[in-house]
């Protein structure tokens, strides 16, 4: 990381000023090299996109592959009858609150790692990289029993503890990486000026973690959103379902029924494919920082 | 800043807690679990018994060598496809060109959507009745009512490329965010002592990218070796078992016949081999180099 630190001062450089266009030079071998393999790739990732929605928005039983008429009886099937609207409502409260507990304990781990030097600091760094290869699947037995144990099973609460347990360490990785390209003299300034620590961080390092937060906290906000297999297993009555739940269960119940679960699976992918939308380019420019280079 | 202080206790502490709780003590009780017999079903039978459950598995289960072996087959082909073509994707989104915003936007989407939802869109796009294939046919490529996902033949590609337009981004995305790093100079010097495209990429850009590669790949390897929701949910390891990797087999083992205690000798097996990619991966990383 330090061969990056030195190479990068800021955590958003700006991009780099677009060369100045070659006048009237056109480059045919941009066509093969650049234009078509992307156009098949944009194929590639749409159509499946675009097959969902056809089924989502088409009438049950038409085969056109325009969605006309379009209609939205298959919503009204899912949100309303199947319980969407519910499995909707709880995913998004256990994704925001993963959001808030993975962000802010990253922060305070991160700039712990970045800022201090303690005993342990090594053993603490190497035990949060080993966690990237334990696997979630592999846990369930054991967090099983222990969810059973503490009452935390069909809670959301407690879908909210082990999701923010699993993607915690590395939340902590990269924002530590983030706290470290902050210039540490912004804040040793503001507590010559007399802040206290606390006060300096929350004035000066804080608004440059922006870019950062927004990364990890959408990061945490996809990962719990999407979370299958803690869900199914610690939310088994229907009331505390997810979305990914509710749909895997429309993937065995209405074999028949594609048109609700495509509409299930717009409602499922609308928020995030939006969100990612929004902070794509946080994440690039943030990673590309050297955060992930731990 | 050296300063004897308690502060950055303070500050780990909720992550430590929660590490403690739900990782370390997990693995723990698996470990636990893997030398007792243990089943729900059969309390009575419950006892320490050694590594008898590891006998069996090495011995007496064709089904941990096959689980493990496709296991071997997915990681090396997803990872590898996925590398290969999330590089490629990377260099082309990092030309300039209109509209690069959004066709960034668009080609690295699938990186939000849940295994679950990969299954549920491919599924509608491979249903032998109104899918994509029964389209093609009605315009004269294929064969009408091709079930990609019922035929032992295509199966496997089948579920590689579902999982490749989940995955490719993951790189992409990634990759495309180490080249932003490679300073214009070395590519402009390059150009000056009169290297080709190729060659610029071959002497400039995957030097470059090495680090960035090697990390990626074995994050991605960890990752798809334990992927279970796309698999569990796309084809549920059949037809046949041809598709069960060894954690879809676990999974099934805890949920199906409640077997705690052979399941947990099945984890314990998975640990040991991303037990050797963890320390090749810190080895490869150098981490520890830091002073």
């Amino acid at each position: 990381m330090t061969q990056t630190l030195s190479r990068q001062e800021t955590p958003v450089s700006p991009p780099p000023p677009a060369p100045p266009r070659r006048k009237k030079h056109r480059d045919p071998s941009r066509f093969f090299r650049l234009y078509l393999p992307l156009v098949l790739y944009l194929l590639f990732t749409l159509i499946p996109f675009y097959w969902m929605l056809v089924f989502a928005f088409r009438p049950a039983g038409e085969t056109t592959l325009l969605p006309w008429p379009i209609t939205f009886e298959h919503f009204d099937t899912v949100w309303n009858d199947i319980g969407f609207g519910l499995f909707f409502q709880n995913s998004l409260l256990i994704a925001l609150g993963t959001l808030v507990t993975v962000t802010v304990f990253a922060v305070m781990g991160g700039y712990a790692l970045a800022r201090f030097k303690f005993r342990g600091q090594r053993v603490f760094l190497l035990a949060l990289l080993c966690t990237q290869f334990i696997p979630g699947a592999m846990m369930l037995i054991p967090l099983f029993v222990i969810f059973k144990n503490v009452g935390l099973l069909n809670s959301l609460t407690g879908l909210i503890i082990a999701d923010t347990a699993f993607q915690l360490p590395l939340a902590l990785i990269l924002m530590s990486g983030f706290v470290r390209n902050v210039p540490v003299e912004l804040e040793e300034a503001a507590m010559v000026d007399g802040c206290s620590r606390l006060r300096a961080f929350f004035a000066v390092t804080l608004p440059q973690l922006r870019p950062a937060l927004v990364a990890v906290g959408s990061f945490a906000f996809i990962g719990a959103w999407n979370n299958f297999l803690f869900a199914l297993m610690f939310a088994s009555r229907q009331d505390k379902f997810t979305l990914p739940v509710g749909l895997s269960y429309a993937l065995g119940e209405f074999n028949t029924d594609f048109g609700a679960l495509a509409a299930g699976g717009v409602v499922a992918a609308v928020p995030v494919v939006l969100v990612f939308a929004v902070v794509q380019r946080f994440l690039v420019q943030g990673l590309s920082a050297g955060a992930v280079k731990g | 800043m050296r300063t004897r202080t308690w502060a950055p206790y303070v500050l780990i502490a909720p992550t430590l807690l929660l590490m403690a709780v739900f990782l370390v003590y997990p693995i723990a009780s698996v470990g636990w679990f893997s030398l007792r017999q243990h089943t729900v079903t059969q309390p009575w039978k419950n006892g320490f018994i050694g590594f008898e459950n590891f006998r069996r598995m090495l011995f007496d289960d064709p089904l941990f060598w096959q689980s493990l072996l496709f296991s071997a087959k997915w990681v090396v082909v997803e990872v590898g496809l996925q590398l290969v073509l999330g590089l490629v994707l990377a260099l082309i989104v990092n030309e300039t060109f209109v509209g690069r915003a959004m066709a960034r936007s668009l080609v690295f989407s699938p990186w939000a959507v849940s295994g679950v939802l990969t299954t549920g869109i491919w599924i509608l796009l491979y249903n032998p009745s109104t899918g994509i294939f029964q389209q093609l046919a009605q315009w004269g490529i294929g064969d009408p009512g091709t079930s990609v996902l019922g035929d032992p033949a295509t199966v496997f590609p089948a579920t590689v490329v579902t999982e490749l337009w989940r995955g490719v981004p993951f790189f992409a995305i990634l990759l495309l965010a180490d080249l932003q790093t490679i300073p214009n100079d070395l590519y402009e010097a390059a150009s000056v002592d009169g290297a080709g495209r190729w060659r610029r990429f071959v002497s400039v850009t995957l030097p470059h990218l090495r680090d960035a590669i090697v990390l990626s790949t074995l994050l991605r390897a960890v990752w798809e070796f334990n992927n279970v929701d796309l698999i569990y949910t796309l084809t549920g390891g059949g037809p046949a078992n041809q598709t069960t990797t060894l954690p879809l087999y676990v999974a099934r083992k805890a949920v199906d016949s409640h077997d705690f205690g052979y399941g947990s000798a099945l984890t314990m097996a998975g640990f040991v081999i991303l037990l050797f990619f963890s320390v090749l991966y810190l080895r490869l990383s150098k981490f520890g180099s830091r002073a």
